[in-house]
């Protein structure tokens, strides 16, 4: 199969800015040219999609670098095909998939698990992520080159942060010669203390114990002295506080090589708009203060966050329709993620240049992957339709989970085809 | 004046004039308490159920006896009665609940917000008999009722409050609801207990107990939970007594007429010497005869009370 997309506007930062024609064959991109220098296919042939991209830009493949997909094991709340075709939804074009799966994804065998079923989707691609420890558990290191070899390209032990401090030490020695970064969910469990909210004033007058934001700090802190002390590469997840971004902000100008991603709920929601006990709002870290929120978007604007993630957590309905302390930390993602990020740039914190940098490329960059638009690459790529109005509706939702705190939202922005290994996998119909 | 509210679920709702109505209708219940006959036949045929899933004593008895005396049927059920233990969630619970019928819930939880939640879920009136460290509006309300008994009002008051701030409900009931009815509330504990943003809340937060005592119209005790003993909020019961406990000495520093409340159960010797619990300016035994007027008057109102007395 191939596709033809004539006139599109594309940012591929370092590469194109400007409008061009782009031939896709045989899953990769075969010629990107000044428009009208590519001979025009034949028309009877049945065999080219021709895209028309006036309007539309197009741009690396989305990546999102923190999804939880739950397969194995949780299917009830998404499985890897329906969770890969949210991502296709949303233009996403590959996803990393966290190991909380049940099996952990401590061994070659579950992430060889993940990857075949991944195959039989026609979607977004996956790139699991694996466990530093056996079951999480924070005691004994994985067979960590194994899993590499079958397929992974980072560990974590995300949401159950590693808290023994010589095991990090360890973990980021041994990574460092496999030449793998290191994810971390930064969360001192025993600061956070069960707490179900963000430690402030909205949560002092809900009676919700408060997650303060040091909890997430001195992880950063700690894990920055760790990655200075051992040259290893470190990736902080889904940061969410003021602290922990002039942390990061001043490690990077010492030279220590570490990484960060936010999430859109991080700079568009505060702790003072989670409406009255509403569990879809709760979620690990917490919405934090406007003071954090602001300094995230900076943060997202002076280059100290790398790029957007969305921690993508679907949940069954039951699991949310609990007591507030009780409900389960997470929302899902993958199909607001553009919609929202879209909406810096509207709002005028974001160049779209930049935008592109913090969904694609420095992902791609983390990842070791290259997904410039160049001819012989494969061909991974978003055709973003900028201007269609459109209205969360969770029930629209492609992903199993309906977790969602943005109901109702508009949103400006949104993917109007997506394309992996030079195959549409999403088109937005023109319904919505 | 016609209260519409439906349900009580924190003094946060409730406006000024609607406190005002509330403890008005109070005071008028309080008399039927002082009968021989104790009993009126108000909400009589109407069904009230008592859904506590926390241990509670003297709130549940306060709601049974003010149900009982308006002549309506209550039903008492607990966490270990009910299918909670089996597993069922509370959204399945409380809608079983209500599929019999009742007029009012009245619910304790140990989550914050639960009642909230059950509001949403029910169409009968929910009544919160305190959630987890959020709200508890009834003791509040009886509270206020006993301020306004002695002191008249609560213009230019000041209240003193004492004790684990971070995780009393009554604490911010009654921070929100007397500030709100224009008293001036001084809060004191360790900074352990002192949650972050109170003074947001309507209230300043004292530097330490003499402090928080001189001058003050009312001394409102909040008891130490002794559980938390060594769970890193205070060290031992001694010291905190030393640093928090209300005592003769302290008390001398309040108002001379000053008022010592507790919502009770009183840790004697922690938070409050027995001389003082037992004294002339105690009036817990107060709060708790006022408790059931009070609970009478929510019963009243959420079940259309007014309506009634618009149409007669």
């Amino acid at each position: 199969m191939q596709i033809q997309i004539k006139g599109v506007r594309v940012i591929d930062p370092g590469n194109i800015e400007g409008i061009r024609d782009i031939r896709i064959k045989d899953g990769l991109f075969e010629a990107v040219s000044e428009p009208g220098q590519l001979p025009d296919v034949a028309e009877a042939s049945q065999d080219v999609n021709v895209i028309d991209g006036q309007g539309l830009i197009g741009v690396p493949g989305l990546i999102d670098v923190h999804v939880h997909l739950r397969e194995p094991g949780q299917e009830y709340k998404e499985t890897i095909e329906t969770g890969l075709k949210a991502a296709a939804a949303g233009g996403i074009t590959a996803v990393c998939c966290m190991p909380n799966t049940n099996p952990v994804n401590d061994n070659a065998q579950v992430t060889a698990f993940i990857l075949s079923q991944a195959k039989k989707v026609h979607a977004a691609r996956v790139y699991p992520v694996g466990a530093i420890s056996a079951n999480l558990e924070g005691q004994k290191l994985n067979d960590i080159a194994d899993m590499k070899k079958a397929g992974i390209w980072a560990v974590t032990d995300d949401g159950m942060p590693v808290t023994d401090s010589q095991l990090m030490r360890r973990t980021l020695e041994y990574c460092k010669s496999l030449d793998i970064p290191v994810l971390v969910h930064a969360e001192d469990k025993r600061l956070a203390d069960g707490g179900a909210m963000n430690e402030g004033l909205p949560a002092t007058v809900m009676g919700i114990k408060g997650i303060p934001n040091a909890a997430e700090s001195v992880m950063v802190m700690r894990d920055i002295a760790l990655a200075e002390l051992t040259g290893a590469r470190v990736h902080f997840c889904h940061m969410s506080t003021a602290q922990s971004i002039e942390a990061i902000r001043a490690a990077k100008a010492k030279g220590v090589r570490v990484t960060c991603e936010t999430a859109p709920h991080y700079f568009t929601l505060t702790d003072a708009d989670i409406p009255a006990y509403d569990t879809n709002f709760k979620m690990n870290p917490p919405l934090r203060s406007d003071k954090d929120r602001a300094a995230i978007i900076e943060g997202l604007a002076d280059g100290t966050i790398d790029m957007i993630a969305t921690d993508h957590a679907p949940h069954a309905e039951d699991e949310k329709q609990v007591e507030f302390d009780q409900a389960a930390f997470g929302i899902v993602g993958l199909e607001t993620s553009l919609g929202l990020s879209l909406d810096l740039v509207t709002r005028g914190h974001l160049t779209l240049i930049q935008l592109v940098e913090k969904m694609a490329k420095a992902p791609a960059d983390l990842m070791g992957i290259n997904n410039d638009i160049v001819p012989g690459n494969r061909a991974d790529l978003t055709l973003i339709d900028m201007d269609t109005d459109w209205i969360v509706n969770p029930d629209a939702f492609v992903s199993k989970g309906r977790n969602t705190p943005f109901t109702g939202r508009s949103l400006k922005g949104a993917a109007a085809f997506t394309i992996v290994d030079g195959r549409i996998v999403y088109t937005r119909s023109s319904s919505f | 004046m016609r209260f519409t509210k439906k349900d009580i679920l924190d003094i946060d709702s409730l406006t000024r004039e609607e406190i005002t109505y509330i403890l008005d209708t109070a005071r008028g219940m309080k008399e039927i308490s002082q009968r021989a006959i104790k009993k009126v036949p108000t909400l009589r045929g109407k069904t009230i159920v008592l859904f506590f899933q926390e241990p509670s004593t003297r709130t549940k008895l306060s709601f049974e006896l003010a149900g009982k005396r308006l002549s309506a049927d209550t039903v008492a059920i607990s966490k270990s009665s009910s299918s909670i233990v089996k597993g069922e969630t509370l959204r399945d619970t409380v809608r079983t609940l209500e599929s019999m019928k009742p007029d009012i819930i009245v619910m304790r939880h140990s989550s914050s917000g639960a009642a909230y939640q059950v509001a949403k879920w029910v169409k009968c009136a929910v009544i919160n008999a305190g959630d987890g460290t959020h709200a508890h509006p009834s003791q509040a309300l009886l509270d206020m009722m006993t301020i306004q008994e002695e002191k008249g009002g609560f213009e230019g008051l000041k209240v003193s409050l004492v004790g684990d701030i971070s995780h009393s409900r009554v604490a911010r009931s009654n921070i929100i609801g007397l500030s709100r009815m224009g008293a001036r509330v001084t809060v004191c504990a360790p900074g352990t207990m002192i949650p972050m943003g109170i003074e947001q809340m309507g209230c300043t937060v004292a530097e330490d107990m003499d402090t928080c005592v001189t001058d003050a119209d009312v001394v409102m005790m909040l008891r130490i939970q002794k559980e938390r003993q060594g769970s890193l909020l205070f060290p031992s019961e001694r010291e905190y007594a030393a640093l928090y406990g209300l005592n003769p000495a302290r008390l001398a520093l309040a108002a001379k007429d000053a008022l010592v409340m507790h919502p009770g159960p009183l840790n004697r010797g922690v938070e409050i010497s027995t001389r003082v619990a037992d004294g002339e300016h105690a009036v817990i035994l107060d709060q708790v005869t006022n408790g059931v007027a009070l609970r009478m008057a929510l019963f009243y109102l959420v079940s259309g009370g007014t309506k009634h007395a618009d149409s007669n």
